[in-house]
C-alpha cells in the first residue's frame, strides 16, 4: 500500500481518488529507483517453455525468446500509421552480426567480437552455427519457420572463421534474409547448452527450456509457470543500445477485470489482451496510454469450404459476402477497434498491397438476388463453426453473421469449439462456413497469398480453394520478387487480388488491432511484425 | 485406532485405482487434440505428427497406458505442456497455495458460523435467527467469483484498502524460505514479520470470499443440529438438574452435535479445495485449481490426470482423519468400529 501511495504522490497516476489516506512515502531512495527501472507487465497467459525451439512453445513464449535471444540481425525503426515506432520492414539492421554481406547465392556475416552470453563466454560463429543447425533439424514450427525462407538444412550454414559466417542459399528466395530477422533463429549458448544435452536430447531442449541462454538484453532470474517471470537485464549486452529498464516483472493475471483495476490504479505498467470494449473505455481514463496497431498481414474472415454444395457456387459465395453485417461487426463486436477490410469505393483501383479491402458491403437486396440466380431463393441451412478460444470477438460476431444471412434465407446454427480442438477441426478442412484470422510474421502479399490460396492446399487455405490461374499468378509474384522485377511482381500481386475478390472463397471482415494499455509515464512501446512487447526501447519516466 | 487407520487405508486402494484408470480414460476420450494444439498457429501435418510422436500420443491406448502406470509407479506424473514443468513438482508447488487459501477460509468460516448457528439455535425466530438464514441464504445464491470481483472492486479499486489482486505476494516482496508451503507459517518460522503482514493482507480477501461461500452449510449444520439435540431428553434432565447453561450448551449440546458439523466441515472442505479454482482466478491465486483447469481447456493430460489423483488421494487422507475424529468426538463410534 506504501507503493501505491509513492506511486500517487510521484508519478501522478491517481485517476481515482481513494479513501485511502496518502501516507508519507515511506521507500527509500534506492527502493524508490528500483521501482523506476522495473516494469511490472500483466497479462492473461505466460510462457509454458523459455526456448522457441522447444516442442510446443506457445506465444508468450515468444516474447521472452525475443528479449533474452539475439539473432544476426534485426528490423530497423520506423514512424508508424499512429506516429509510433513501427518496425521496418526492409530496414535491416545488424544485431550480433556487426556487418552482413549479400551475395549471388550466399550471405557473409562478420560477428560483433565484443558480443558475450549470460554467462560470459563471447559470442562465435560456432555457437551461430550451432543454433541455426538447431532451428533447421529440431522440427515442429522453428524448422517450419525456417523453410519459409528457404533455409533447410545444416549444410546451409559455413563457418569460415571464429567471428565469421556463411549462408548458402538452396534457391533465390527474397524471404531467406528477412527470415533470418524473425524470433526463430536466435543465437544460443553452445557450450552452456551442449553440457546439458543428452543423447535423448541432443540439441539440449530441457535445459533452455527452463533457463534462458542467450546473449540477448534480458536474461530470465525467475520462473514461476502460469504465475510469474523475472527478468534482470544482462549488463554486457552489445546488440543495441542499453536498455534502460533493469529488471520486468511480469505477472500473469487471469481475469481480465481485475488486469484493468490494476492498470486503473496504477499498480501494474503494462497490459495486453483485454477486450475490446475494455480497450475503448480505457481510452477515456487520463491516466493511461492506450495504442492500437493494425496486424501487420492479419485479417479475421469469414471462410467457405468451396469443395462442398452449397459454397463451391461462386454466386453463393457472393451473395454472403454482401449479406455480412460489416458496419455492425465493427461498431459492437470491436468498439471502433479494427480496420475494415471491406466496402473499397467503386472504381478505386486495386493497389500492390495486402491486406486491402474488397469492394463488397451490406447489401441485402444484391445477395437475395444473388442466392435466387443460384437457385436457393428460399435458402439453406448450414453451420457456421467459430474457436472459443476467441470466443470474445468471434462469438458476437458469428451472432450478428448469423441474424444477417436469415435475411437472405441462410439457416445458420453456430457451432463453438474448443480451442484445443479447433485445429483439428481446420484442418480436416469439413467445416462449411467459419471465421478465422491468419496473420503471418512476413510482411510479403505473396507471403500470405502462398499459405492461404495456393492450390498446394496448405492448412492455411481453410477453404480448399484451388485455382491454377491463382497458382500462376502466386508462383510469378515470388520469382519475381527473387529478382527485383517490379513489373511483373506489379502485376501479380494485383493479378491475385483480384481473382480473390472476385472467386470470394473467404471474405476479409478487419484487420484486427493489437491493443496495449499502458501508464502514462511508459515511453517506448514498439510494434514489431510478432506482436509482443519488446522491453529493451521501454522506459518509465 | 491404529488398526482403524490402517483397515480405513486399505479400504481406499480401489477407489485410487478406479480413479487411476477412469481419468486415463476420460483425458483421452475428450475431444481435442494435444499435438495440433501444441503444433501452434502455423504448423504443419508432418510438424503435428511429429510432436505426436515426441508426445507418444501416436502408440495404442493400452500402450500409453502401461506407460502410464509404469511412470506412476516411479513417482513421474508425467510432464505439463502448458507449462513445461514436470506435473509433480506443480502439484507440490501448488497444493500448500490452495490449502493455505482455503484453511484459511475455513477457519474463518468456521469462527464466524458456529456461534451464529449455536446462538440461532438458542434463540430460536430472534434477530440472530434471521440474521443467520439470511447470510447462509446470501452465502450459497452468491456465486463466488462474483462476491470476489465486488470485493476487489470495492476493497481495491475504490477504497484501496487491499493491496493489488496479484498472487500470494506483492510484487515486490519476496517469499519467505519454504518450509511447509504455507507463507503465513514460513515467514513466522523465519520471523520475517513484514513478509507476514503483506501474506496476510493478501489472503484477506480471497480467504474472505471463500468464507462467505462456505459459511452457509456450517451456520446451518449447526443450527439445526443443536435444535435437535437441544430438544432431547438428556438436555431436559441436565436442565432439570441445574446445570449452568453454558455447560449444557457447550459440554453436553455441543458435543452431541458435533457429528453432522465435523462431517459437513470435512465435505465443505474437500469442495473448496478442488472448487475455489474461480476464486483462484480472481485474485491470480496460483493454486491448483486454476492450474487443473488451465491444463483442461489446452487438453493437457498429464497435469489433469495428476490433478485428480492428487484429489483422490487427499479426499481418502480427508475421510481418514474425519472417520478418526468421530472416535475422538464419540466413544460409541470408536467401539462400534
Amino acid at each position: 500500500m506504501d507503493r501505491r501511495d509513492f506511486l500517487k504522490k510521484t508519478a501522478a497516476t491517481s485517476a481515482i481518488t481513494s479513501a485511502g489516506v496518502a501516507a508519507p512515502a515511506v521507500w527509500s531512495p534506492s527502493r524508490a529507483d528500483a521501482r523506476s527501472e522495473t516494469l511490472l507487465v500483466v497479462s492473461e497467459s505466460g510462457p509454458n517453455n523459455l526456448d522457441i525451439h522447444g516442442v510446443g512453445t506457445n506465444v508468450p513464449g515468444y516474447e521472452v525468446s525475443w528479449n533474452c535471444y539475439d539473432r544476426l540481425i534485426t528490423h530497423g525503426m520506423k514512424t508508424g500509421a499512429n506516429g509510433l515506432p513501427y518496425y521496418d520492414r526492409d530496414n535491416i539492421k545488424p544485431e550480433l552480426a556487426e556487418d552482413m554481406k549479400l551475395g549471388d547465392m550466399s550471405a557473409t556475416f562478420k560477428l560483433r567480437k565484443d558480443a558475450v552470453f549470460h554467462d560470459g563466454t563471447p559470442v562465435t560463429a560456432k555457437d551461430v552455427k550451432w543454433s541455426l543447425d538447431r532451428a533447421v533439424s529440431v522440427g515442429g514450427f522453428p524448422t517450419f519457420q525456417m523453410k519459409a525462407g528457404s533455409l533447410e538444412k545444416p549444410e546451409q550454414f559455413v563457418v569460415v572463421d571464429d567471428h565469421t559466417l556463411r549462408i548458402d542459399f538452396v534457391r533465390k528466395d527474397r524471404l531467406t534474409i528477412p527470415d533470418l530477422a524473425v524470433i526463430v533463429p536466435c543465437i544460443v549458448n553452445s557450450g552452456l547448452v551442449k553440457k546439458h544435452a543428452t543423447e535423448k536430447d541432443p540439441w539440449g531442449l530441457e535445459y533452455t527450456k527452463l533457463n534462458t541462454a542467450g546473449s540477448g538484453a534480458y536474461k530470465v532470474t525467475k520462473w514461476t509457470p502460469g504465475t510469474e517471470v523475472v527478468m534482470e537485464r544482462h549488463d554486457k549486452w552489445v546488440g543495441g543500445s542499453m536498455p534502460k529498464l533493469k529488471r520486468v516483472i511480469w505477472r500473469m493475471v487471469p481475469s481480465p477485470s481485475n488486469r484493468r483495476a490494476l492498470l486503473e490504479r496504477g499498480d501494474a505498467d503494462v497490459s495486453y489482451d483485454l477486450p475490446s470494449k475494455d480497450f475503448a473505455e480505457l481510452r477515456n481514463v487520463a491516466s493511461l496510454k492506450i495504442v492500437s496497431t493494425p496486424y501487420s498481414n492479419g485479417i479475421q474472415y469469414i471462410g467457405m469450404n468451396v469443395k462442398h454444395p452449397p459454397f463451391d457456387d461462386v454466386r453463393v459465395r457472393k451473395a454472403v459476402a454482401y449479406a455480412l453485417p460489416y458496419q455492425k461487426i465493427m461498431d459492437a463486436v470491436l468498439f471502433g477497434l479494427g480496420k475494415p477490410m471491406y466496402g473499397r469505393k467503386p472504381g478505386a483501383p486495386t493497389e500492390v498491397a495486402w491486406p486491402q479491402p474488397h469492394p463488397y458491403d451490406t447489401d441485402i437486396a444484391k445477395a437475395k438476388q444473388l442466392m435466387a440466380e443460384a437457385g436457393h431463393a428460399s435458402g439453406f441451412d448450414t453451420t457456421l463453426s467459430f474457436d472459443l478460444g476467441f470466443a470474445v470477438v468471434n462469438e458476437p460476431l458469428c451472432v450478428l453473421v448469423q441474424e444477417s444471412l436469415a435475411q437472405i434465407g441462410i439457416r445458420a446454427t453456430i457451432n463453438k469449439i474448443p480451442g484445443a480442438n479447433w485445429r483439428t477441426e481446420l484442418t480436416k478442412k469439413t467445416l462449411p462456413l467459419y471465421t478465422n484470422v491468419f496473420s503471418g510474421w512476413l510482411d510479403y502479399p505473396e507471403y500470405f497469398f502462398f499459405w492461404c490460396y495456393d492450390g498446394q492446399n496448405s492448412i492455411f487455405n481453410t477453404m480448399s480453394y484451388q485455382s491454377p490461374a491463382m497458382d500462376k499468378l502466386i508462383a510469378a509474384a515470388r520469382a519475381s520478387a527473387a529478382v527485383g522485377d517490379k513489373a511483373t511482381y506489379d502485376a501479380s500481386v494485383k493479378g491475385f487480388v483480384d481473382l480473390a475478390f472476385e472467386d470470394i472463397p473467404r471474405i476479409p471482415i478487419f484487420q484486427p488491432y493489437a491493443n496495449v494499455a499502458m501508464q502514462k509515464n511508459v515511453d517506448g512501446y514498439a510494434y514489431w511484425f510478432h506482436r509482443r512487447l519488446d522491453y529493451r526501447s521501454m522506459s518509465k519516466a | 485406532m491404529l488398526q482403524t487407520a490402517l483397515k480405513r487405508i486399505a479400504a481406499s486402494v480401489p477407489s485410487l485405482v478406479g480413479v487411476v484408470i477412469v481419468t486415463f480414460l476420460l483425458t483421452r476420450v475428450l475431444p481435442g487434440d494435444t499435438a495440433s494444439y501444441f503444433a501452434g498457429p502455423a504448423a504443419t501435418p508432418e510438424a503435428i505428427a511429429e510432436i505426436r510422436q515426441k508426445l507418444g500420443l501416436d502408440q495404442s491406448l493400452p500402450v500409453q497406458f502401461w506407460n502410464y502406470i509404469g511412470d506412476l509407479v516411479h513417482g513421474n506424473f508425467g510432464l505439463s505442456l502448458t507449462t513445461g514443468q514436470p506435473v509433480v513438482n506443480e502439484i507440490a508447488a501448488r497444493l500448500p497455495a490452495s490449502a493455505e487459501l482455503t484453511l484459511a477460509g475455513l477457519i474463518l468460516a468456521l469462527v464466524i458460523a458456529l456461534p451464529l448457528g449455536i446462538v440461532a439455535a438458542l434463540r430460536q425466530g430472534s434477530w440472530v435467527d434471521h440474521v443467520c438464514r439470511v447470510v447462509a441464504t446470501a452465502g450459497v445464491s452468491l456465486p463466488v467469483f462474483f462476491t470476489g470481483l465486488l470485493f476487489v472492486y470495492a476493497f481495491y479499486f475504490l477504497l484501496g484498502w487491499a493491496p493489488a489482486p496479484l498472487g500470494r505476494l506483492d510484487v515486490f516482496a519476496s517469499a519467505p524460505p519454504t518450509v511447509t508451503g504455507f507463507y503465513l507459517i514460513d515467514s513466522l518460522i523465519a520471523r520475517d514479520f513484514a513478509t507476514f503482514r503483506a501474506t496476510l493482507a493478501q489472503l484477506a480477501l480471497p480467504a474472505i470470499t471463500l468464507a462467505v461461500f462456505s459459511l452457509a452449510p456450517i451456520a446451518r449444520i449447526t443450527r439445526a443440529s443443536m435444535l435437535a439435540v437441544l430438544g432431547s431428553e438428556f438436555i431436559r434432565t441436565a436442565r432439570a438438574a441445574g446445570l449452568e447453561p453454558s455447560t449444557i450448551v457447550i459440554r453436553y449440546a455441543l458435543r452431541n452435535a458435533l457429528l453432522p458439523i465435523v462431517t459437513t466441515l470435512g465435505m465443505v472442505f474437500s469442495f473448496l479445495l478442488g472448487a475455489n479454482v474461480l476464486v483462484e482466478k480472481v485474485f491470480a491465486w496460483p493454486g491448483i485449481g486454476s492450474y487443473a483447469v488451465e491444463a483442461l481447456i489446452a487438453s493437457d493430460y498429464a497435469p489433469v490426470q495428476g490433478f485428480v489423483l492428487a484429489m483422490a488421494i487427499l479426499y481418502v487422507f480427508l475421510n481418514l482423519c474425519i472417520d478418526l475424529l468421530y472416535g475422538v468426538i464419540d466413544p460409541r463410534v470408536r467401539i462400534e468400529a
